[in-house]
């Protein structure tokens, strides 16, 4: 399936993905509205380490740990990605605790949120792939890095 | 005609019948549930009495998952007794059922120590099944003084539930702070601050001695008045089926990296299971629900004929009162040779690391817990320190810690 994949060789460290992400998500026509005076919480974030950056989010990983330790049944698998059934959510932070890529962390309201591949909101592709002005974010299916 | 068998219908349970499915599609399963409803989700039951969510929501998978899965269940019954030469396990009301692989995933049930004069207390619970919660709810009024005794999990989970139901919540513990088995001095002292803040009052190096109707006499003399007992003293897990077979037992069922137990064709996995924690390099009963997940699919694969290993288990807790939350993971082996603590604290956050030789260990993080499954990784994979910027890693999770290639491996490929 199609994946977020990074090359941190590309990345600029800009963040723009972090708000293109956060403003997807908003339910707002407009950004300004959407981001402007307000705590951001993209669910993709920007790692920056020596000389290096790039942007994670979920690898919505082929076995995934977060699914089977949610205590709350509310993280699924559906077709290859890992949604979170927010109703379902009591913010335990399990899910916290296993991620191996840091990728999930609660909303303002302390129930976790997680890329879900903006397939369900109003951009219908990923925006910070849309978004990314290097190209160092894609979406496309690749195997595994061996 | 071949069928497969699983004793218990909860985490464990669910994901045995994922894993079997995962293999075989098509060989009926048989589940035997002593509880009355289809599998929930048991680490809620505080959060229903909080209102949090509800039985509906608390459903582990959904309505249709046993018809869709092949599976026949049978409330209300447990197994009594297993012969692992003919392969059959007879059930309470005498029936019995013969299998081509079992599986006991009979979960733990509360340890009641015998106090004298529990006897007389008319309104007294344990807190591990929805029944129990489904119990509290009635019995608890806006006027009811609990007292629970225990100040582990699932007694503090269990007062943080009832604090807004309850008149006055008291907790006493014969030891001398809060989730004594998972906490030391510093952590457990936070916590208790947070759930006093709460209204949550605390009786510590202290317990109930002996009851006298509503009255509890603690070993200090002092003489707790309460409408509502609830006792969490413990757990243990329910290892007598495969004990009396003749199957191996240390404080649960042993099992090896395949959930296999010393008895051929019978599987074990979840609460009552007790396995290799690589943490510490020794068995341990690891009572949380990712474990019980992870071992009941591993049961289920291998039932079926499939090949796999959980060969990495390590304890993992993510513990949280009144919005504070401590996550914590392996074990703490500092005080062996190699051994060493990477601590940072302040008022608000506090993080401490275990490391021994070139390895972590295990971790504990309570407030600012973000991204804490990048030091989780390293202990269940047990990646060796030196490969990876840990300067940079101990300050903060990042995977910018890592190398290069690992960078690559994790974000330029599926995983």
């Amino acid at each position: 399936m199609k994946r977020i994949y990074v090359n941190e060789d590309w990345c600029l460290g800009c963040h723009l993905c972090e708000y293109n992400c956060a403003f997807a998500n908003s339910g707002e026509a407009d950004m300004a509205a959407a981001l402007k005076g307000k705590p951001l919480f993209p669910r993709i974030h920007i790692e920056e380490g020596d000389k290096i950056c790039y942007a994670v989010s979920c690898r919505h990983c082929e076995d995934p740990l977060c699914v089977k330790s949610c205590i709350a049944g509310a993280l699924q698998v559906k077709d290859g990605v890992i949604t979170v059934d927010q109703s379902r959510c009591v913010g335990c932070l399990t899910c916290v605790l296993v991620c191996p890529y840091g990728a999930l962390a609660p909303n303002e309201n302390g129930v976790m949120q997680k890329c879900e591949l903006c397939l369900q909101n109003s951009c219908g592709e990923p925006a910070c792939v849309k978004g990314c002005p290097n190209r160092a974010i894609v979406f496309e299916e690749r195997s595994a890095v061996l | 005609m071949k069928q497969y068998v699983i004793i218990g219908n909860g985490t464990a349970a669910v994901s045995c019948v994922e894993g079997i499915r995962s293999i075989d599609e098509k060989t009926p399963i048989t589940i035997v549930s002593e509880e009355l409803y289809p599998a929930y989700c048991r680490p809620l039951i505080s959060y229903y009495l909080e209102g949090k969510t509800d039985r509906n929501r608390m459903q582990y998978r959904p309505d249709d998952f046993y018809e869709t899965n092949g599976c026949t269940v049978l409330y209300g019954k447990t197994a009594v007794h297993l012969s692992v030469r003919q392969k059959t396990v007879t059930l309470s009301d005498g029936q019995t059922l013969s299998y081509d692989a079992l599986c006991v995933a009979t979960g733990s049930t509360p340890f009641v120590p015998p106090i004298p004069g529990l006897e007389t207390v008319a309104k007294k619970y344990t807190f591990l099944k929805l029944d129990d919660a489904l119990a509290l709810e009635q019995a608890v009024t806006p006027d009811s003084r609990v007292l629970i005794v225990g100040a582990g999990l699932i007694g503090l989970k269990c007062a943080e539930g009832l604090s807004t139901r309850a008149k006055s919540i008291t907790v006493c513990d014969l030891a001398d702070r809060v989730l004594s088995s998972i906490l030391d001095n510093a952590c457990a002292a936070r916590m208790q601050t947070v759930l006093e803040q709460h209204g949550i009052r605390f009786l510590l190096s202290d317990t109930a001695a002996r009851f006298d109707g509503n009255t509890a006499i603690m070993q200090s003399g002092e003489q707790i008045p309460f409408d509502v007992l609830v006792l969490a003293i413990g757990v243990r897990p329910n290892t007598a089926l495969v004990r009396e077979s003749g199957g191996k037992i240390n404080r649960g069922i042993l099992v090896d990296a395949q959930m296999r137990t010393s008895l051929p064709g019978v599987y074990a996995a979840g609460d009552c299971a007790e396995g290799m924690d690589i943490s510490c390099g020794s068995s341990r009963v690891l009572a949380v629900l990712p474990n019980a997940n992870l071992q009941g699919f591993c049961a289920g694969v291998n039932m079926a004929g499939g090949t796999k290993v959980f060969d990495n288990a390590i304890p993992m807790n993510a513990i949280g009162f009144f919005g504070l939350h401590a996550l914590s993971a392996g074990s703490d082996r500092s005080d062996e040779p190699g051994g060493a603590v990477y601590e940072e604290s302040d008022g608000q956050h506090l993080k401490r690391l275990f490391l021994k030789d070139d390895n972590l260990t295990g971790f504990m993080l309570i407030g600012d817990t973000a991204r804490a499954g990048i030091y989780t990784s390293l202990i269940r994979r047990q990646i060796p320190l030196h490969t990876l910027d840990f300067d940079r890693l101990k300050q903060t999770p990042t995977t910018a810690a890592f190398s290069k290639e690992t960078r690559k491996k994790a974000f330029g490929g599926a995983v």
